[in-house]
């Protein structure tokens, strides 16, 4: 399946900001099942500087400055995606007990586990715990497959909590999530991410999109679409397998990866640094269309948040 | 030997270590008992007996005197005091005035096994933060670089093969009852200590300079050269004359004194993130000539706060987009930003076997025996032995102290017990009991004590070169093993001995002969700029408050004996102008200043010594060493010492009922003599460069206010002639100038010449005129971008000032109509004046201090999706 992903920011400031800086984690890298067949960074006011790494995870981040005054900065990475789904990993991750895995990092760590040791310990934003633990515990008995085991996990927090897009901000932390039961994908992500390395799994926090459908007679909404996050666990010899909590789905050809880490702060899709600017409001407008589609009239929709 | 193995030996090392306690050897000198707790086959070194027969001879009460004055130095360098820090926490760093001594045999081996560790980290460095074959080896446990604070994923690849990384390192040694130095812990980042040891060398040389006839010490000096060499070898570009910067967390840290005095020391600018900037790639010095390209940063700022693009996001003190630069080769820092995760006690358990593995050798100096909890064998050991070890965690944790040591009730041990089981790889123990101890003079006795030595090291060519020396620190207590922090702790000089006699090493370097060398005029930084120039300010502020408040105090007295009611008229005047020229308002003018003025003298006690009380002179005291603290390497070597002194002694303790009686007029009298002797200082030693001409213009632009204001309100009312009399002889006494009018006009009291020479006289360093022609000779050599053509907005303002006034006449300013009750040209062009400067200290601002921007974080919001 074949995507075409635009994904805009803008920032706009009360007061001109003379200098900014800025990382952004926006285009796709590759993976097993992922090819991006093209990609772009579209900035206005046109960077000073624009540079293009990977960084430790292999993901593509993006370092620009703007050193000119400005008051608007609008970021776009609009890329075009091919996605071929392998249903072997999850397959074979049902045929291997989940205490086989957690040993296997714990104790005998194979040398090809090393790829999975970041992935293992406590990270600036998730910190394991014996809530966490506790939680996740039901859908651990005994010899369960760890497929089986972390759709469980999956399955019951999509049952457990509620999407609520008001009630948390990207600072608010697991525990009062678990607490009060209520997030949004990200924290979903990052509460899947917490009990599975409580349980000394090794998980990693997935950000990319997702390809949303219209209901049954309704038109596609074009822009109305949002970044998206999900978790992955490493299987051992199966490699990793992703699990989307929010939608209580194991993604294969929807779901489009753009970069993984510890939890967000290490792929956050865009941070900077501004002088000046006096207050600043954000807009995000996210599009992901299949390219078999005609394309369509831009047309945004967004969210805004005033920080 | 495997890692089990080695546990059960120490354990019951650590047992018969127990048993062999029972017999301390003792011996009696006349300054008190000496115990050394080594066993009984050792005694004091050759060396240290020789010493200890040196400090007999001298005596203890010398001995106690000595040490007082080398501690009222330190005091007086700043080195164990910080002005930003409440007097209540102020650290009471103390000198013990005994030497640690090191003989050259000795410390030949301890260089060589210094250097081979930091050739190892430097190695070890390499590998974490690129292949990390070490860990695929299975010779470095994966959890101990993953699960570090210090290992930052976004400093992956900046540690490219074959360079050095580990430019700078220290380790803290302690002596092992072998007699041999064992490492207690390696420091990368920030490693504190090596301006300390200079300064207690310094003192030391001063104090006990006897000591150093019978001994040839090491020089310290060699050090500095090698890390100076060091330091531009690393710049990237400009290979001639790199810039390099010392990058500070700022004033208010702990160890701000030890970053201005290597600063100085080195001659580098002593830099606070806010002044640099990230800029086309590269770092750049906001200063007041523009910026200049900085190449090397020689950072005191710890590495996660170094980018708060990048690392910590919260991080006020760092420089956004310092890590892309340094990856793109355009600035080189020491050490690598990164390097910190190699700060874990859980590491030493592991250097033996990756020093066989990377170098092929057997580590040459020994760690103290640590076990890592992270493995099965090893936590249970230290569990079971937790009142016997130290507990650390491997980098430092909320909540949790940074070490365990010492006796623990069961409800402590119970805590750590916990901690550890919870996640046993985070934590390691060691084994400390076997330290030896040295004599120290502590509580009017030499007594032994167990100490710390920090060692300090620079690469140097393809090894490392160690400071002949350090900073031995000393716990006062006796039962403790560790100088747990510095707080209660004694620093010391460290002896390295020679054979060859004490060979002058300086840090200049040798010219060739046809070598033509360019004087160099440092650039002045934006934030140095500023703060002399607030020095400038508040130390004429100061000086203004304090003849003013002595006028009154004189009024007050004859007031009170007298009671003439033309005394309480111009006393009354005179409190008004103080409230204003110290803008305390309301004071004197507002709300209340009935009451004030009936009996001034709370307030007046209040002006005095309110810390806390913009405007009163312990306030304008302590924003003056505020100022100069930070900037204090840019100052005459004295000038600090007497802005210390200043502050710390002012704080006149007279009750109300005494305000008249003299004390306080003499305490404002010698306030007044110590500013003059700063004022001299500055005007007889500093070069005639920016950093003077900032430092003037402050006080030239406040000297000039506050005289406005002081004529505004004595002289500007009109008064009956009696009056009259009394309040311009007091005007002229207040603005030093009662001897200069009397000599020039006799005893002819009349406003005109006042005026004439108190506003109009360019020649008279009191009065207006000069004032202003004094700050446009300054801003004129202010250096300015060329390519401004155009004639700037400060050397405008001031023009059109002295235009103003020079348009004045002084016979026409004391015009009066009937119905006037004050003088209204003169208020006009004083309040025009008043503007005009105030509108000049703002574009100077502007133009030059580039008021720091904070900068804000952005962040993308992310929306969760249900589909």
């Amino acid at each position: 399946m074949n995507f075409r992903l635009t994904h805009t920011t803008q920032y706009s400031y009360s007061e001109p900001v003379g200098l900014c800086r800025n990382e952004g984690c926006l285009l796709p890298r590759e993976t097993l099942q992922q090819h991006c067949l093209s990609s772009e960074l579209q900035i206005e006011p046109a960077p000073d500087e624009l540079r293009e790494r990977l960084d430790g995870f292999g993901n593509r981040v993006s370092h620009f400055a703007i050193q000119h005054a400005h008051k608007i900065l609008k970021v776009m990475a609009i890329s075009e995606v091919s996605v071929s789904p392998d249903p072997e990993p999850l397959a074979l991750a049902h045929l291997v007990p989940w205490e086989s895995v957690r040993n296997q990092l714990n104790g005998e760590r194979p040398p090809k586990s090393l790829l999975a040791f970041p992935f293992l310990y406590d990270s600036l934003l998730l910190k394991r715990s014996q809530p966490l633990a506790e939680y996740a515990r039901p859908s651990f008995p005994a010899g369960r497959s760890l497929a089986e085991a972390c759709t469980d996990l999956m399955q019951r927090i999509y049952h457990d909590f509620k999407y609520d897009p008001g009630f948390t901000t990207i600072a608010t932390p697991l525990s009062e999530v678990l607490a009060n039961r209520r997030g949004v994908c990200q924290d979903f992500a990052h509460l899947g991410v917490a009990c599975l390395r409580s349980l000394g799994l090794a998980a990693r926090y997935v950000s990319g999109y997702i390809e949303t459908l219209p209901r049954p007679g309704q038109e596609r909404l074009v822009g109305a679409d949002a970044s998206h996050a999900w978790f992955s666990v490493y299987a051992g010899n199966s490699g990793w397998i992703d699990f989307d909590p929010t939608n209580n789905q194991v993604p294969s050809e929807q779901h489009i990866t753009v970069a993984w880490g510890r939890d967000f702060s290490d792929v956050s899709p865009l941070r900077g640094i501004a002088f000046g600017g006096g207050k600043h409001k954000v807009a995000v407008s996210v599009d992901v269309a299949r390219t078999s589609e005609p394309p369509r009239q831009y047309q945004a929709q967004s969210q805004s948040q005033n920080i | 030997m495997n890692r089990a193995e080695k546990s059960e030996i120490v354990s019951v090392k650590i047992e018969t270590e127990q048993r062999k306690k029972s017999g301390p050897q003792s011996y009696a000198t006349e300054l008190g008992t000496y115990n050394t707790s080594r066993g009984a086959a050792e005694d004091l070194r050759p060396h240290e007996q020789q010493l200890m027969q040196t400090l007999e001879k001298l005596g203890g009460k010398k001995l106690e005197k000595r040490r007082k004055e080398a501690q009222r130095l330190l005091r007086e360098n700043g080195a164990t005091h910080n002005v930003f820090e409440p007097v209540a926490t102020s650290r009471t760093w103390q000198f013990d005035p005994i030497p640690l001594i090191i003989d050259s045999e000795e410390w030949t081996r301890i260089e060589r096994g210094l250097a081979q560790r930091a050739e190892l980290l430097n190695l070890i460095l390499e590998d974490i933060y690129g292949p990390q074959n070490l860990i695929l080896a299975g010779l470095l446990p994966p959890e101990l670089i993953f699960a570090h604070q210090g290992f930052l994923w976004p400093c992956m690849g900046l540690f490219p093969a074959a360079e050095r990384h580990l430019n700078v390192y220290s380790a803290n040694l302690a002596r092992g009852k072998d007699g041999r130095f064992w490492v207690l812990e390696d420091l990368i980042q920030p490693p504190f200590g090596s301006g300390y040891a200079l300064e207690n060398r310094v003192v030391m040389a001063r104090s006990f300079p006897r000591l150093f006839q019978d001994f040839q010490v090491h020089r310290l000096a060699m050090y500095y050269r090698a890390l100076r060499n060091r330091l531009a070898l690393l710049a990237r570009h400009n290979k001639i004359e790199p810039r390099v910067v010392i990058l500070t967390p700022g004033p208010e840290h702990a160890y701000f004194f030890e970053h201005a005095y290597i600063a100085s020391y080195l001659g580098y600018p002593l830099v606070q993130g806010g002044d640099l900037i990230v800029r086309d790639g590269c770092v750049w010095l906001k200063s007041i000539s523009g910026l200049l390209q900085v190449d090397v940063i020689l950072r005191r700022l710890n590495d996660d706060l170094c980018d708060p693009l990048e690392l910590r996001k919260d991080s006020l003190s760092g420089v956004p987009g310092l890590l892309e630069a340094v990856r793109l080769g355009n600035v080189v820092t020491a050490n690598t930003i990164g390097s910190s995760v190699l700060e874990n006690p859980a590491l030493l358990a592991f250097l033996p076997g990756l020093c066989r593995h990377l170098l092929g050798e057997e580590l040459l100096l020994p760690s103290v025996a640590t076990w890592w909890c992270g493995q099965p064998r090893e936590c249970e050991f230290v569990l079971q032995n937790l009142d016997r070890l130290v507990i650390k965690p491997i980098h430092p944790m909320v909540d949790l102290p940074e070490e365990a040591s010492g006796p623990m009730d069961e409800k402590q041990l119970q805590r750590w017990r916990e901690c550890i089981l919870a996640d046993p790889h985070l934590f390691a123990g060691q084994e400390l009991a076997c330290l030896s101890t040295a004599p120290a003079f502590v509580s009017d006795k030499i007594e032994p004590r167990t100490s710390i030595l920090s060692t300090f090291l620079t690469a140097q060519g393809k090894s490392y070169l160690a400071m002949p020396g350090g900073l031995t620190r000393t716990n006062v207590d006796e039962g403790n093993l560790l100088i747990a922090n510095q707080a209660g702790s004694f620093s010391k000089d460290t002896w390295v001995l020679t054979k060859e006699p004490g060979k002058q090493v300086n840090l200049w370097l040798h010219a060739q002969p046809n070598q033509l060398i360019q004087p160099l005029f440092s650039s002045l930084s934006s934030r140095a700029a500023e703060n002399l120039y607030w020095a400038g300010r508040y130390a004429e502020r100061t000086d203004a408050t304090s003849r003013l408040m002595q006028s009154i105090l004189i009024k007050l007295r004859q007031f009170s004996e007298f009671h003439d009611p033309d005394d309480n008229h111009s006393l009354n005047q005179l409190l008004q102008a103080l409230t204003h020229v110290t803008r305390t308002f309301p004071g004197f003018v507002g709300e209340g200043a009935a009451e004030k003025l009936a009996d001034p003298r709370a307030e007046l006690l209040s002006l005095t010594r309110d810390i806390d009380r913009p405007g009163s002179l312990r306030s304008s005291l302590r924003s003056l060493s505020r100022s100069a603290y930070p900037i204090r390497d840019r100052l005459p070597e004295d000038a600090w010492r007497v802005i210390d002194n200043l502050q710390q002694n002012w704080n006149p303790k007279i009750a109300m009922t005494l305000i008249g009686s003299g004390r306080l007029y003499d305490s404002i009298n010698k306030l007044i003599i110590q500013l003059s002797a700063f004022s001299g200082l500055i005007s007889e030693n500093m070069s005639r460069e920016t950093a003077w001409l900032m430092l003037n213009i402050g006080r030239r632009l406040e000297r000039a206010l506050n005289l406005i204001e002081l004529l505004r309100a004595t002289l500007v009312p009109c008064y009956e002639p009696d009056t009259e009399a009394h309040m311009m002889e007091t005007v002229l006494t207040t603005s030093n100038s009662l001897l200069v009018f009397k000599r020039r006009y006799r005893s002819f009291m009349q406003l005109s010449t006042i005026l004439e020479l108190l506003l109009l006289d360019e020649n008279y360093p009191r009065a207006l005129a000069y004032q202003l022609q004094q700050l446009q000779n300054h801003i004129g050599k202010l250096p300015h971008e060329s390519t401004v053509e155009q004639t700037r907005l400060d050397e405008k303002l001031i023009s059109e000032a002295i235009e103003e006034l020079r348009g004045a006449d002084h016979n026409q300013l004391t015009k009066l109509s009937s119905s006037d009750s004050t003088y209204p040209l003169l208020e006009k062009l004083l309040a025009s004046q008043e503007k005009r400067l105030e509108t000049l200290s703002c574009s100077l601002m502007q133009l030059y201090f580039s008021p720091t921007v904070v900068p804000q974080q952005l962040e993308s919001v992310l929306q969760g999706k249900v589909s």
